[in-house]
């Protein structure tokens, strides 16, 4: 035995510790999630409505490609380890169920912009619930607005605009039914600004997280203040 | 063991031995410093080649990073074009920095500490300069693909699978080396800097390649990839970077003040501390999220136990520079190594608060994390690792660094630039934190609040990368051998000997 062999030995014991771990007793741990079934309807619960559709995927890619998780996270923490919930980023917490369907899972690690996790949902704000500039809904034609030129609905945003993924089109006959509003976008007289292919697959990805259902595995937080706000004060 | 330390911090310096050495030890260090030559001769162009790539990546990563922070304050500059995009620079800044700059100077010191610590020389220098052009070729590959929108989207690991693979071959060319060193080696008892080096160039392939693997296999799905991406960053961070950094600073400090270390049973502890506990931090940048809790409490308690390694690391390098104090104002080297070990020990116990779960949940998700990251590769590891160029290259050159104002300029603008970046984020985050637990605040305004710092951000760059341009010079210049003639290293100013 060299004099070296405790050192070469200890070195790749650290590497087994870590790997064994970090790495495969998590993967054994929740590597194998599938859907909850709900026993009494025998039916995949809803993560993200079903499995995604070949045009939400490729709104992943867009999402990946366009480097968003840079900015935005895609994870809702309980209420003990952030407001998250508070500011209408969710109702509960995310968990790894969440993320099944996920070809990458978008947790990001930063917030220059706000959690994204139920962005599809109705619930979903980043305004207090009775704000006036809270939009009425955030539907397809809010997302194309506020992703060509976020200035044009919160002033102070420093989301960087995506003209790149909207062309300048002749109108030829009727106005597109998803080009921009003349009233907030410029563009010449006879022409429209509408999404390309991969904003269009963008929004409907954007639209589609929602990770709103109940889980087994995770109570509902907000659901208590709601609960006693509404309950009779005995005065 | 301390003899072994103390043989070499006095092979180190043969000018500076106190008393006049007998026939036979001149005749034995005659022969000592003949074999120092020819292993410096062998380890000249392909560390120089290292060296002369990670200045130019530090370059490209300094365009990126300034494009990105001018983004971030106005969001419409260059926004017209996808390659420029925010989401697409930031991730082409943080490969160009980490896999550019820190990775290939890093590997330059840790290939040539190897060698003069083994006392062995580099037979075939070809095969560096092959992995070093493989992994450069591989590095602006997949710096391309992330700016042409092929990223992964997974955090830290953007790039994509074949420019990532690329790299690898040429690290194996590279990661080989070193161990064949290793297992050549002269001396019987491997030195503490050859510790951390040896596990360096174990640790990194495994990582790379297990978390590439992973990350490719259909079975490793949903919330999985961000658990390994999550591991990969972490333990690159500790295994990798802060590795070679320690390695360097464990080096350069006995050998610049020409005392041995300190303890080298603290060394000993902080390095088996080190190797064990940082391998189980990997999921602090999970904290609070969708994984189990039991996983990220065993990453904060490591990271808690972490203080053990810190410290006895920390103690072990100051107590050797006891009583040599003012080797700062003279040796360069010592200067930004120096400056490193303090930042290392900051940054460590930064991180450690940080990782509480009463302190993370103010502070994840904003710049903090970046800010302690930006602490790490380059206050710490980029310092010391100027600071071994600093030693390392009139040894390959055969003169000294032309000018000591040089110098001196380039670590005032390193060390006043860098510590303001730090600063700036430090404090946006601790701003945006404490402004982000306040549900009743509109979030545009707590992003916008902290863009004030970010200003100041933009200006700190400024400086740090004058700084670099003056050091890419000096750099250039010792290339083409242009500097003051071998023998005597620049020293700040010179004392009279008492």
């Amino acid at each position: 035995m060299s004099r070296s062999t405790p050192l070469v030995a200890g070195i790749f014991g650290s590497l087994a510790v870590s790997v064994f771990a970090m790495v495969l007793v998590p993967q054994s741990q929740i590597g194998g999630l599938q859907a909850q079934v709900d026993r009494d309807k025998d039916e995949p619960a809803k993560i993200i409505d079903t499995y995604p559709t070949d045009h939400v995927r490729y709104g992943a890619k867009v999402y990946a490609s366009e480097g968003c998780v840079v900015c935005h996270s895609q994870q809702v923490r309980d209420t003990q380890n952030g407001e998250d919930q508070p500011r209408g980023w969710g109702e509960r917490r995310t968990v790894a169920r969440d993320y099944i369907y996920d070809a990458v899972p978008f947790l990001g690690n930063s917030r220059l912009g706000p959690d994204l996790a139920n962005v599809g949902s109705k619930a979903w704000r980043n305004e207090q619930e009775n704000d006036p500039r809270r939009p009425a809904k955030r539907d397809a034609a809010w997302h194309y607005l506020h992703l060509y030129k976020p200035t044009a609905i919160i002033t102070e945003s420093n989301m960087p605009p995506y003209p790149y993924l909207f062309e300048k089109r002749k109108i030829s006959g009727q106005r597109s039914a998803d080009a921009l509003p003349t009233k907030d976008v410029e563009v010449e007289e006879g022409f429209e600004i509408v999404p390309n292919a991969e904003a269009r697959e963008l929004v409907a990805y954007l639209l589609s997280l929602d990770r709103s259902h109940p889980l087994k595995e995770v109570k509902s937080e907000t659901l208590a203040p709601a609960a006693a706000a509404t309950a009779p004060v005995a005065k | 063991m301390t003899a072994v330390a103390e043989n070499l911090t006095q092979t180190a310096a043969p000018a500076a031995g106190p008393a006049s050495p007998t026939g036979i030890q001149r005749s034995a260090a005659a022969q000592f410093a003949i074999e120092r030559a020819a292993i410096d001769k062998s380890t000249s162009v392909p560390v120089l080649w290292f060296f002369a790539t990670g200045i130019s990546w530090l370059f490209g990563a300094t365009v990126f990073g300034f494009i990105a922070a001018l983004k971030l304050y106005f969001p419409n500059f260059l926004s017209t074009y996808a390659l420029t995009t925010y989401g697409r620079i930031v991730p082409a800044y943080n490969l160009a920095f980490t896999y550019g700059w820190c990775s290939l100077a890093g590997m330059g010191v840790g290939l040539w500490l190897m060698a003069r610590l083994c006392r062995v020389p580099i037979k075939a220098p070809g095969l560096l300069i092959l992995g070093a052009i493989l992994w450069n070729i591989g590095l602006t590959l997949g710096v391309w693909q992330v700016l042409i929108g092929q990223s992964t989207g997974l955090d830290g690991m953007e790039m994509p699978h074949g420019a990532m693979w690329m790299m690898f071959s040429g690290f194996l060319l590279i990661g080989l080396w070193a161990a064949a060193l290793f297992r050549a080696r002269k001396e019987a008892l491997a030195f503490i800097s050859v510790w951390y080096l040896l596990g360096a160039f174990f640790w990194f392939p495994w990582v790379f390649a297990i978390a590439n693997l992973l990350t490719s296999l259909s079975e490793v799905r949903g919330i999985m990839p961000a658990v390994v991406a999550a591991w990969f960053n972490q333990t690159l961070n500790i295994w990798w970077f802060t590795a070679i950094g320690l390695a360097a600073a464990y080096y350069l400090i006995p050998k610049v003040v020409n005392r041995p270390i300190h303890s080298y049973n603290l060394a000993a502890i902080g390095f088996w501390s080190f190797a064990f506990l940082g391998g189980l931090t990997g999921m602090l940048r999970l904290s609070g999220g969708p994984v189990p809790a039991w996983l990220v409490t065993v990453s904060i308690a490591a990271n808690i136990m972490m203080i053990v390694p810190i410290a006895t690391v920390t103690a072990n390098l100051l107590l050797t520079m006891r009583g040599s104090t003012q080797m700062v104002y003279q040796s360069p080297t010592i200067r930004f190594t120096l400056f490193g070990v303090v930042m290392f020990a900051i940054g460590s116990i930064l991180s450690v608060i940080a990782s509480l779960r009463s302190v993370d949940k103010y502070l994840h998700f904003t710049p903090w994390l970046e800010g302690q990251q930006f602490l790490l590769l380059y206050g710490f590891f980029s310092m010391v690792i100027f600071g071994a160029i600093y030693y390392i290259t009139p040894r390959l050159v055969g003169c000294e660094w032309l000018s000591s104002t040089l110098i001196k300029f380039h670590f005032w603008g390193a060390a006043y630039g860098g510590t303001m970046v730090i600063i700036m984020f430090l404090l946006t985050g601790i701003s945006a934190g404490g402004r982000m637990a306040d549900p009743e605040s509109l979030f545009s305004q707590v992003i916008g609040s902290s863009l004030e710092y970010l200003a100041g951000r933009i200006l700190a760059t400024f400086l740090m990368t004058l700084g670099h341009a003056i050091f890419a010079m000096h750099f250039l210049l010792m290339l083409l051998r242009i500097g003051q003639p071998g023998g005597s290293a620049t020293l700040f100013e010179t004392h009279d000997e008492h």
